[in-house]
This record gives C-alpha cells, structure tokens and sequence, in this order.
C-alpha cells in the first residue's frame, strides 16, 4: 500500500486519472444533488429557455427543447458508467475462465476455445456489436450485450497466453504433485499470477467501453431518448456546429474526461502493479 | 521385508505423428520402506519421467502408454482410478524439485502455501493449527524465525531457505515415499549440502523412503543406501551405493564416474553418445 501511495505521489499523471475517475464516479452517483434541474433528465419542454449558451442558470447551456446540458450530462455518466461496469462484469469473468481452461488443459480444449476466440478477434470489434444490434432490438440491454459480445475474446486471449507461461513454472507441477485439483491450480494457483494484468486491462478497458457505448449511440443504436446518453447528445448537437457549439462539445469533453481518467489509471496500474517481478 | 515401492519391467512410449517412440524399456526398481535409493543418469535418461509415473503424473497425459507394474505400499497403482490415485500425491508421497524458488507461487505468503499442503491431509484445517504446524515442520529444518518466514512471499527468501521451506512442506504430511527430483540443482554447492545434511536427517527420524534423481554423483555417494544407473531408460547397473562406487562393473558407470570433475583439476574425458559397451546386460551387486 505504501509503495502504491509512493509511486501515485511520484507519478503526477495517475494522480490526475484518479482525480478524473472519482469527478465521474462522483457525478454520476450525486446527479440527484448536484444536478441544477434534474427532472431534465427526462423528456421536459421549456420553449422559453432553449438554445440558451452557457452561462447564467445553464453553466452548459441548453438545447434546442430547453433542457440543461449540465443536468443532462451528469445524468448520461449514470448511464457511460452503468455500461462499463455490466459489460466487464460480464465479459471479464467469462474470458478469463475461457483463457485458464484453454492455457491449462491444453489439447482439444485449447484448440476449440482459441479457434472460436480467434472467429471473435477477427471480427472488428464495431462492425461485430452494430451487426448484433442491427438484428436486436436498439436499447440499453441489447447494446450491453452487443459489447458484451466483442469484448470477452480480449480476456481469453490474454490470459491464454499468461497462462502458457506459469504453466511451465514450478510451482504449477508443484501443486499438481501436491494434489491439487485442475480447478484448483486454474483458479488458486494460475489466476492471482494474472491479476496484474487482468486489473490493468480492465482499468484501461473501463474507457474504451464508454467509447465504445458512445460511439454506438451515436449512431443511435443504444439508449433511446428521452434518457440522456452522451453519443446521442454529441450526435444530436452535431446537426448544430457550429452556431450551437455547445450542444456537442459538452459532451464530447465529458467523454473525453472519462476515457482520458481512466486510460490514465490504467497507464498508472501498469507501473504499480508490473514492479514486482 | 516387503517393499514400499515396487517396480517391474516399467515401459513408457509416446504416441507421436510419425509412430510410437518408447522412451523406458523395462525398469525394474525396488525402495524398502525408509529406505533411501537413488536413480542416477545423464539427461534425457528416464529418470524424471520414472518419478512421474510413481506419482501417476504421465499417466494422464493422451498419447502416452504406460505398462509394467507399480506396486506402492501393497496397492497395485496400475488398477487404482485415477481419483485414488491422486488421493495419494501430497499425502502417501510427495515430491521435491531443483528449483524450489519456482516451485513455490510468488504471490501467496508461505503459511498459505503451507495451510494447502497440510489441508491435504487435513481438510478444514484452521489457520491457527495450520501455523502452529508450519512452524514446527519449520523447526525441523532449522528455520528458527518460522514467524518472519511463514509471512514472507518466495522471492523475499534466499534460494536455500525455499529449498527448506519444501523440505518442510514435502514433509509435513508424513508420506512415506518422498521423490526428490534433482533437489538443490539451482543452489549453490555450499547450500546445496547443507539442506542435503539436513534432508538426510528428517527422513532417517521419520523413516521416510526416497527415491533420490540426481546426476551428481558426489551428492548420490554421500546420500543414498542404494544406487541404480540409468542410461537409455534401462537400468544398467544397481546396487549398494559403496559397491557400485568402489567397483562399478557396467561400461557406462565406469565412463559416469570418469567424468566427474575433480578439485586437481585436469580434462574431463568425454562420454560418447552411444556405445556398444553402454548396452550389455544389467550389472546387479549383491
């Protein structure tokens, strides 16, 4: 913990991703409190303050239906963080113990699940999640699991390969001399030799989900309005550059600083946790 | 006396692309119950695979067929399932290995690794017993500050205190049958002796057998009761150690013992590959 501290002190850049991560993570969780006018989270009219630019009571403006840009864009980080999470929580598990089983076990096991792996990589992860989501239904559900779907081979493949070399480490045959089970050496033995990377990837992988969120509601296949998303409030503003700036580059920034925060971290994770051997 | 270990006419080949390659051709060994033999050859050999097969190892693995039967401790191995076969690893028998800082997981503390190893024998056992455990079998290698040691990570101990820390893991469980394949290799010569010392003692006070695979013949000489020659997965000679050293019978024993290095120095004669001598009969000492 000290080295951890130590390295975060000496290490300005970190630094800044967490300060960036926990601005988002704080916003999101406190958009009740903070957010001027929360009820513009839904489908609310106010023709009389539309097209606001920022300032006075819109410290973002508003848009063309008058809602708060502000409010709206607390509300759409509920939503980019939401995502993130389901989608590792759900990929992450399910690659990693793909990856074990196909490093471990070898034979057919490695041969099967590294194929159907390889089918997934090959596939250019956008054009895989907007051919699943052109089948289903467009909702916040369905874009999960279209990223979901693409993101899961990532893990496989890493921990594949980790795999492949502790395997060949002492303490492997160790453990299976000892009489450990095979779940037991995956799980026990093999996996926490993988958490470096698992947890540096995943940090790093936390903004690319909400890019890659964005970019499919962007092209509006995702979170339908009224329920404020960032791809669609940049896609949405973009009809207005450049009179309405304001209208995409809020957004835009407020997925810049999510990304940039976590990409940061993960930079950050990779000197902290990689020291050791 | 019957034989805690009991092997006859051991054969193993591989099943590869271009047809079946046999790598043992009938071993035949015996190991009396605390008994320490050793199995001595160059590489390549068939000891390591020798000591796999015991442990029932190579015996999972597709494309390999194992024939011959193994005897341990009165169960014929070869009729065990496969589950009480491995009922047996790390508790009947356990192993110790060259490198013992790789042999040990870099990111578990030692008492975790070591409350593993006992929960073998004892399911459920707490973390109080598993140290109180730990630290005792600790003890009986010498490690006195079994406190600091039990909560130290592998990389943070030197090479010959991991070697200890197996010793004392390959122990804790009382097997009667420990495999030490090729122990200390990775340590330096000074260390290397000193665990041997020790490793000789625990075995002799809990009357453990060992089956001992080394090349080094120095180390072979001042550890085992009994001594088997392996070249080309056949055993060439066997015998007491003292006999097999003081008149070693088989050509390749001979060429073994002449290629040992010497503190006077001088050129080491090289062992050929393959001889025609290498191949006569098994030469047995009474």
């Amino acid at each position: 913990m000290k080295r951890a501290a130590f390295i975060l002190a000496s290490n300005p850049l970190t630094l800044l991703g967490v300060l960036l991560v926990s601005l988002v993570v704080m916003a999101a969780a406190l958009a009740d409190v903070i957010a001027p006018f929360p009820e513009h989270r839904g489908a609310v009219v106010d023709f009389v303050n539309f097209n606001k630019p920022p300032g006075g009571d819109f410290l973002m403006g508003t848009d063309v239906v008058g809602r708060d840009l502000f409010s709206r864009i607390l509300y759409a980080y509920r939503i980019s963080l939401l995502m993130a999470v389901v989608v590792l929580a759900i990929a992450v598990p399910i690659g990693v113990t793909l990856g074990l089983m196909a490093g471990y076990m070898g034979g057919r096991w490695e041969y099967g699940l590294m194929r159907v792996t390889d089918v997934f990589l090959s596939i250019p992860p956008l054009v895989l999640a907007l051919s699943i989501l052109g089948v289903m239904k467009p909702t916040l559900l369905n874009g999960m699991i279209a990223v979901t779907a693409m993101w899961w081979p990532w893990y496989t493949r890493l921990v594949y390969n980790i795999t492949r070399g502790e395997k060949a480490e002492g303490y492997v045959l160790a453990a299976e001399v000892t009489g450990a089970s095979r779940a037991h050496v995956m799980f026990r033995e093999i996996l926490p030799n993988c958490m470096p990377a698992i947890v540096t990837k995943m940090t790093l992988d936390a903004g690319f989900v909400i890019l890659i969120a964005s970019s499919l509601s962007f092209l509006g296949l995702g979170v339908q309005a009224p329920t404020p998303d960032l791809g669609s409030m940049v896609a949405e503003g973009a009809r207005y550059l450049p009179d309405q700036w304001w209208l995409s580059v809020f957004p835009g920034l407020a997925i810049l600083i999510a990304v940039f925060g976590f990409n940061l971290i993960g930079d950050g994770l990779r000197d902290i946790l990689g020291g050791d051997r | 006396m019957s034989a805690l270990l009991d092997i006859a006419d051991l054969r193993l080949s591989f099943r590869l692309w271009s047809g079946t390659v046999e790598v043992l051709h009938g071993i035949s060994l015996s190991i009396a119950k605390g008994e320490r033999v050793a199995l001595v050859g160059e590489s390549g050999s068939g000891k390591s695979v020798t000591a796999r097969i015991v442990l029932g190892l190579i015996q999972e693995l597709k494309g390999a067929t194992v024939s011959g039967r193994i005897r341990f401790d009165g169960q014929d191995l070869g009729r065990l399932s496969p589950r009480a076969r491995h009922a047996l690893r790390g508790t009947e028998m356990s192993m110790i290995f060259q490198d013992p800082t790789s042999s040990l997981n870099p990111v578990f503390p030692i008492l975790r690794q070591f409350r593993e190893v006992l929960a073998r024998r004892t399911p459920r056992i707490s973390e109080a017993e598993a140290r109180a455990r730990a630290t005792e079998a600790l003890r009986e290698v010498a490690i006195h500050e079994a406190d600091r040691v039990l909560a130290s990570y592998p990389f943070q101990l030197s090479g010959g205190m991991n070697q200890r820390v197996m010793i004392a893991m390959a122990l804790a469980n009382r097997p009667k049958l420990l495999i030490a394949d090729e122990p200390g290799t990775a340590l330096d010569v000074t260390v290397q002796a000193q665990t041997l010392d020790l490793m000789r003692k625990l075995v002799a006070d809990h009357g453990t057998a060992v089956l001992f695979i080394s090349h080094n013949l120095g180390v072979v000489r001042e550890f085992a009761d009994r001594t088997y020659v392996i070249y080309r997965g056949r055993i060439v000679e066997q015998g007491p150690t003292a006999a097999v050293f003081a008149d070693p019978r088989h050509a390749y024993t001979r060429a073994l013992l002449a290629a040992q290095p010497r503190l006077t120095g001088g050129a080491l004669p090289e062992i050929a590959e393959r001889d025609p001598a290498f191949e006569n009969p098994m030469e047995v000492h009474p």
